[in-house]
C-alpha cells in the first residue's frame, strides 16, 4: 500500500506561499512574488501527477476496484464521543482527479497572470489571493469529512470574494463580490442545515462511514418522514442547496455573471474550472448516500441541472459581453454535470452518469479555462469586453485564434476532441433514465454549439472593425498556457475514465452507443452551421430574427429578469419590513439604553457634585455623622 | 470620700468650662475658659498620680498653647468683637450628631464591666520616665521619642515657612516669581 | 483614687468632653475657636489613655507616654495651624471659615 502522506504538501505549500507573499510581497519586486506563487503551484502540480500515477496506474487496483484511502487524519476538535471534527486527506478516484484538474488549471492561470497582470499595482496581492484560493480548493477536495469540507467551502467563498473584488476601486466590482459572497453564503445556510441534520441522524461526519452501503447512514433511510420525504432526503436536499449556490444553479445563479468583474485569470480559475464545480464535487462525494438513500433528492438534482442548462443556454444566445457569454456557458455545462449525476444509478452499468459527470468535469475544466484565458488575451489586445468592439481579430491574434477555435469545436462536441466523449456519455445516461431530460439536453447541445460559434465569429470574423491601435498578440507567457490547455482539450478524451472514476470503484465497460452519438454530433454541426450563416460575415439576419421574436429576445437579453425579482424581494420586502424595524430597535432601544445609562449618570453626578462644596463644616459634619451611623450599624446588627 | 468630692468638682469644672468654651461669644473669653479646662485636666492627672504628665500638661498646654492662641486672637481680630454664631439649622444638626455619638459611646462604656487592677505599684519617678524615654529595650520608647522630635522639627520649619511675610526666594527663581507676580497683578 | 472613683466615671467625663469638642468644631465659625475645640478633643483622648493606664494596667507606661506624645503633637499642630490662620488672615482680612471654600467642584 503506497504511502500518500506526501499529498499533505499539495495544499500546504500554497498556504505557506499565500502567507509569505501576502505579508512580504510589498517589499519584493512584483515578478518575484509571481514566480514564488507559480513555483508553489508547480510543485503541487508535479506532486498531483505523481499521486495520480501512483493511485491509478501503479496500484493495479483495477481488478479489485479503486478504494478510498485516508492518507492523513488528525483529530482537531474532540467535543463529545460522537461529535469529533477531524482534519485529514482522503485519496479517492474523484479527489485525485480533482487534484490534477485544480493544480494544472491553477498553474496555467498563474503563468498566464504573470503576463496579464503585469504592471498592475496590486500584483503581489493577486498572487497571494490565488495561492489562498488554491489552498482552499485543494483542501476542499481532499477533505475526509463533511465538516472539513464545509470549512474549506467557506474559505473558497472568501477567496472568491477577495478575487472578484480585486479591483476594489470599481464600485461594480465591489458590488459583484458582495453579491457573490452573500448568495453563496445564503446557500451555505442550507448546506449547514443539511450537514447538521445528516450528522445528527447518522452520528458521524466522516465520508467513508457515510457512503459505506452497510454503514449507519443508509440504514436510516427509511426513518422518520416529514411531508412525505425521509429525514435523509431532506438533509440531502439541503446539502444540495449549498452545492447549487456554489455551482450557480438556477435560481442561485445570479452571482456568476456579475463575478466576471474580476480579472480574467480569476474567471478562468474560479468561475470556470474549479470553484463552480465544487457543488458537483459535493454531490459526487456523497453520491452513494444520494443514490441509495435519497433517490428523491437525486431527482431534484437532475431537474435543477437540466433547467439551469437550458436557462443559461438561452440567455447566452443574446449576450454581447464575451465574458458573460462564457459565464452562462459555464452555468449550462455545470447543469450538464448535475443532470448526469442526477440520472445516474449506483454500481456497474447503472453508474454511467456518475462517470460521465466527472469526465465532463475534467474536460470542461480544460476547455473552459482555455476559453476564458483566450478571451482574456482578446480583452488584453482590444481593451474592451464587448463583442461590438471586436471583429476580424484572426489577423492580429493568430495563436489566440487557433486555440479559441479548438475550444469552441470541443465544446460543440465534435469528435475526436475531448468533450464529445464526455458529453456523449451524459446523453446516453440521460436517455436511459428520463426522456424529457434527454430531450432538453439534446436541444441545449445544439444551442451550445450555436452561441459558442456566434461568439467565435463575432470576435475573429465578422465586420472589419477599425481599431485605435493595432491589437497585438499576447506575449508568450500568456500564449503558452493557451497551447498547453488546447493540448489537454484535444487529447483528454482518451483518458480511460471508465476504468478509473466510477461510482463504486469498479471499472465500467466502455462502448459507444452510435444511436446517440451520431445525432449529438449532427446537432452540434447544425448549430455551427447556423452560427456561420448568421455571424461569419456581417449580415442582417440576427437583427431580423431578434425583431420577429421580440419578446423572447427581450426576456433572454435581460436574463429573464431574475435579478430584478431578487432586488424587489430584498429591497422592498426584506429591507423595509424586517431590516428596518430591527435597525430601529437597535438604534433606539439598545443604543438608547446605553445612552440612557450615560445620561442618568451625568444627571446624578451633576446633582451630587454639590457635596463638594468646599465648606469645612459640611465635610466635618458628614464625617462625624458617617462614623456614628456606621457604629450604630455595627453595634446594632452585629 | 475626699477623693470623690474632689473628683466631682474637677469633673464639673471641666464640663462646664468646656461647654462655655464652645458657646461663648467673645473669643478671648473662650480662650480663658479653655485655660481653665486644661488646668483642671492637669489636676485630674495629679489625682491619678501622674505627676510628671501633669507638669508637662501645665507647661505645654496651658502655658504654651493657650498663650499662642491668645496671641493669634489678638493678631487677627478685635478684642471686643462678638463672634457670629452658627445658624440654627447647623447647630441643631450638629447637636443631633453629637448627642447620638455621645449616647452610643456612653452605652458602650456603661455596659462594660471594668475590673480595676488593684496591685499596688510604685509611683513613677522622673528618673524612670527619662530612662524609659531613651531606652531601646523592649519596654523603651526611644522610637516614638525620635519620631516626635522629627515631627517637631518639621512643624517648626513648616510654621516658619507658612507664616513668612515675603516669599521665600531660592536662588534662580527670582525672575520666575517676579513674572508670576506681574501676571497675577494683571 | 482607684478605690473610690470607678473607671467609668472618668471615662464619662472624657467622652462628654470629646463630644463637646466635636460640637464646637462643627458649630463655630472662627478658625481659632475651631482650633480650641480640637484641643478639647485631644485633651479628652489624653484623659482616656491615662485613665486606662492607671486603672487597668498600672505597671505599664504605654498610656502615659502616649499621652505625652499626644501633648507634643498637639503643640506642634497648634503652631502650624496658627501659622496657616495668620496666612489666611493676610489674604482674606478675616478668619471666618466660610471664606476658605475655594476647593470645590
Amino acid at each position: 500500500m503506497t504511502d500518500y502522506t506526501y499529498t499533505l504538501l499539495i495544499p500546504l505549500i500554497p498556504l505557506v506561499f499565500f502567507l509569505f507573499i501576502g505579508l512580504t510581497g510589498h517589499k519584493m519586486k512584483p515578478i518575484v512574488s509571481g514566480l514564488i506563487g507559480t513555483m508553489g503551484l508547480g510543485i503541487g502540480a508535479i506532486l498531483s501527477y505523481i499521486t495520480a500515477f501512483n493511485y491509478f496506474i501503479l496500484n493495479h487496483a483495477a481488478e479489485t476496484g479503486y478504494h478510498s484511502i485516508k492518507a492523513f487524519d488528525i483529530t482537531w476538535l474532540h467535543l463529545t464521543d460522537k461529535l469529533t471534527i477531524n482534519l485529514g486527506i482522503l485519496i479517492d478516484p474523484i479527489s485525485v482527479m480533482m487534484l490534477v484538474v485544480i493544480t494544472t488549471v491553477s498553474l496555467m492561470v498563474h503563468i498566464y497572470s504573470l503576463g496579464y497582470m503585469k504592471g498592475d499595482p496590486g500584483f503581489y496581492r493577486f498572487f497571494s489571493f490565488l495561492s489562498l484560493f488554491s489552498f482552499s480548493m485543494l483542501g476542499l477536495v481532499l477533505a475526509t469529512n463533511i465538516f472539513q469540507m464545509y470549512i474549506f467551502w467557506e474559505l473558497v467563498g472568501v477567496s472568491s470574494f477577495l478575487l472578484i473584488g480585486y479591483y476594489y476601486e470599481k464600485p461594480s466590482a465591489v458590488a459583484a463580490s458582495k453579491k457573490a459572497f452573500i448568495v453563496t453564503r445564503f446557500a451555505d445556510l442550507g448546506f449547514l442545515i443539511g450537514i447538521l441534520m445528516l450528522s445528527f441522524n447518522t452520528g458521524t461526519f466522516d465520508f467513508q462511514t457515510l457512503v459505506d452501503p452497510a454503514g449507519p447512514a443508509l440504514a436510516t433511510k427509511g426513518a422518520a418522514a416529514f411531508m412525505g420525504m425521509s429525514v435523509l432526503t431532506w438533509s440531502m436536499i439541503f446539502i444540495f442547496m449549498g452545492g447549487a449556490g456554489k455551482s450557480a444553479m438556477f435560481p442561485l445563479h445570479i452571482w456568476l455573471p456579475d463575478a466576471m468583474e474580476g480579472p480574467t485569470p480569476v474567471s478562468a480559475l474560479i468561475h470556470a474550472a474549479t470553484m463552480v464545480v465544487a457543488g458537483v464535487y459535493l454531490v459526487a462525494r456523497l453520491f452513494p448516500v444520494y443514490s441509495l438513500g435519497a433517490p428523491d433528492a437525486l431527482h431534484v438534482v437532475a431537474w435543477v441541472g437540466g433547467i439551469s442548462s437550458l436557462f443559461a443556454a438561452v440567455i447566452a444566445c443574446t449576450q454581447t459581453d464575451i465574458k458573460r457569454v462564457l459565464a452562462y456557458s459555464t452555468m449550462s455545462q455545470i447543469g450538464y454535470m448535475m443532470l448526469s449525476l442526477g440520472v445516474s444509478g449506483y454500481g456497474g452499468e447503472e453508474g454511467l452518469g456518475f462517470m460521465a459527470s466527472n469526465f465532463h468535469l475534467f474536460t470542461h475544466a480544460m476547455f473552459k479555462a482555455l476559453l476564458f484565458l483566450g478571451a482574456g488575451a482578446v480583452i488584453h489586445a482590444v481593451h474592451s469586453n464587448d463583442m461590438k468592439d471586436m471583429g476580424g481579430l484572426r489577423k492580429y491574434l493568430p495563436i489566440t485564434h487557433i486555440t479559441f477555435l479548438i475550444a469552441c469545436i470541443t465544446i460543440a462536441g465534435i469528435p475526436p476532441f475531448s468533450a464529445f466523449f464526455s458529453k456523449d456519455e451524459i446523453l446516453v445516461a440521460a436517455f436511459h433514465s428520463n426522456k424529457i431530460l434527454f430531450a432538453i439536453e439534446y436541444f441545449v447541445a445544439g444551442l451550445t454549439a450555436f452561441y459558442m460559434f456566434r461568439l467565435y465569429y463575432n470576435i475573429f470574423w465578422g465586420k472589419n472593425t477599425h481599431y485605435h491601435h493595432t491589437p497585438h498578440e499576447a506575449p508568450k507567457v500568456m500564449t503558452i498556457p493557451l497551447m498547453i490547455l488546447a493540448f489537454g482539450a484535444i487529447f483528454a478524451g482518451f483518458l480511460p475514465f471508465n476504468e478509473w472514476v466510477t461510482s463504486d470503484g469498479m471499472g465500467l465497460e466502455k462502448h459507444t452507443v452510435w444511436a446517440i452519438a451520431i445525432p449529438s454530433v449532427l446537432i452540434g454541426v447544425a448549430g455551427i452551421l447556423l452560427a456561420t450563416l448568421f455571424y461569419k460575415s456581417e449580415t442582417a439576419i440576427p437583427d431580423r430574427l431578434a425583431g420577429t421574436f421580440k419578446n423572447l429576445y427581450k426576456w433572454a437579453y435581460h436574463k429573464f429578469y431574475i435579478d430584478e425579482v431578487y432586488l424587489f424581494v430584498t429591497k422592498k420586502i426584506i429591507f423595509q419590513y424586517i431590516s428596518a424595524p430591527i435597525a430601529w430597535f437597535d438604534r433606539h432601544i439598545v443604543d438608547g439604553t446605553m445612552n440612557g445609562i450615560a445620561g442618568v449618570t451625568q444627571y446624578v453626578s451633576y446633582h451630587i457634585r454639590g457635596l463638594q462644596s468646599g465648606k469645612l463644616h459640611q465635610y466635618a459634619y458628614v464625617f462625624v455623622s458617617g462614623v456614628v451611623i456606621l457604629v450604630i450599624i455595627f453595634v446594632a446588627f452585629m | 470620700m475626699f477623693e470623690q468630692i474632689t473628683f466631682f468638682v474637677i469633673a464639673a469644672i471641666i464640663l462646664v468650662f468646656s461647654v462655655l468654651t464652645v458657646t461663648s461669644r467673645k473669643i478671648l473669653r473662650s480662650a480663658v475658659y479653655l485655660l481653665f479646662v486644661l488646668i483642671a485636666t492637669a489636676v485630674l492627672y495629679f489625682m491619678l498620680n501622674y505627676n510628671f504628665l501633669a507638669a508637662v500638661q501645665l507647661t505645654v498646654y496651658a502655658g504654651g498653647i493657650v498663650v499662642l492662641i491668645i496671641f493669634s486672637i489678638l493678631l487677627t481680630s478685635h478684642i471686643s468683637e462678638r463672634a457670629v454664631m452658627a445658624p440654627l439649622k447647623q447647630s441643631l444638626l450638629s447637636a443631633l450628631a453629637t448627642l447620638a455619638g455621645a449616647t452610643l459611646v456612653l452605652m458602650v462604656i456603661l455596659g462594660f464591666n471594668f475590673v480595676p487592677n488593684t496591685t499596688p505599684v510604685a509611683d513613677q519617678t522622673i528618673r524612670e520616665i527619662g530612662l524609659a524615654l531613651v531606652s531601646y529595650q523592649r519596654d523603651g520608647f526611644a522610637l516614638p521619642f525620635e519620631v516626635i522630635s522629627i515631627l517637631l522639627l518639621a512643624a517648626m520649619i513648616g510654621a516658619i515657612v507658612v507664616a513668612k511675610k515675603e516669599k521665600l526666594i531660592l536662588p534662580g527663581k527670582k525672575e520666575m516669581i517676579e513674572n508670576t507676580e506681574n501676571n497675577s497683578e494683571q | 483614687m482607684i478605690q473610690n472613683v470607678p473607671l467609668s466615671y472618668v471615662l464619662i467625663v472624657s467622652t462628654l468632653m470629646f463630644f463637646i469638642g466635636i460640637y464646637g468644631f462643627l458649630t463655630r465659625r472662627n478658625l481659632i475657636t475651631m482650633l480650641m475645640s480640637v484641643e478639647l478633643i485631644l485633651n479628652s483622648v489624653n484623659i482616656n489613655f491615662v485613665a486606662f493606664n492607671r486603672y487597668l494596667y498600672p505597671q505599664a507606661f504605654q498610656g502615659h507616654f502616649f499621652a505625652m506624645i499626644v501633648i507634643a503633637i498637639a503643640a506642634a499642630e497648634a503652631a502650624v495651624a496658627i501659622a496657616i490662620i495668620i496666612n489666611i488672615y493676610r489674604n482674606f482680612r478675616s478668619i471666618d471659615v466660610e471664606n476658605v471654600d475655594q476647593m470645590k467642584f
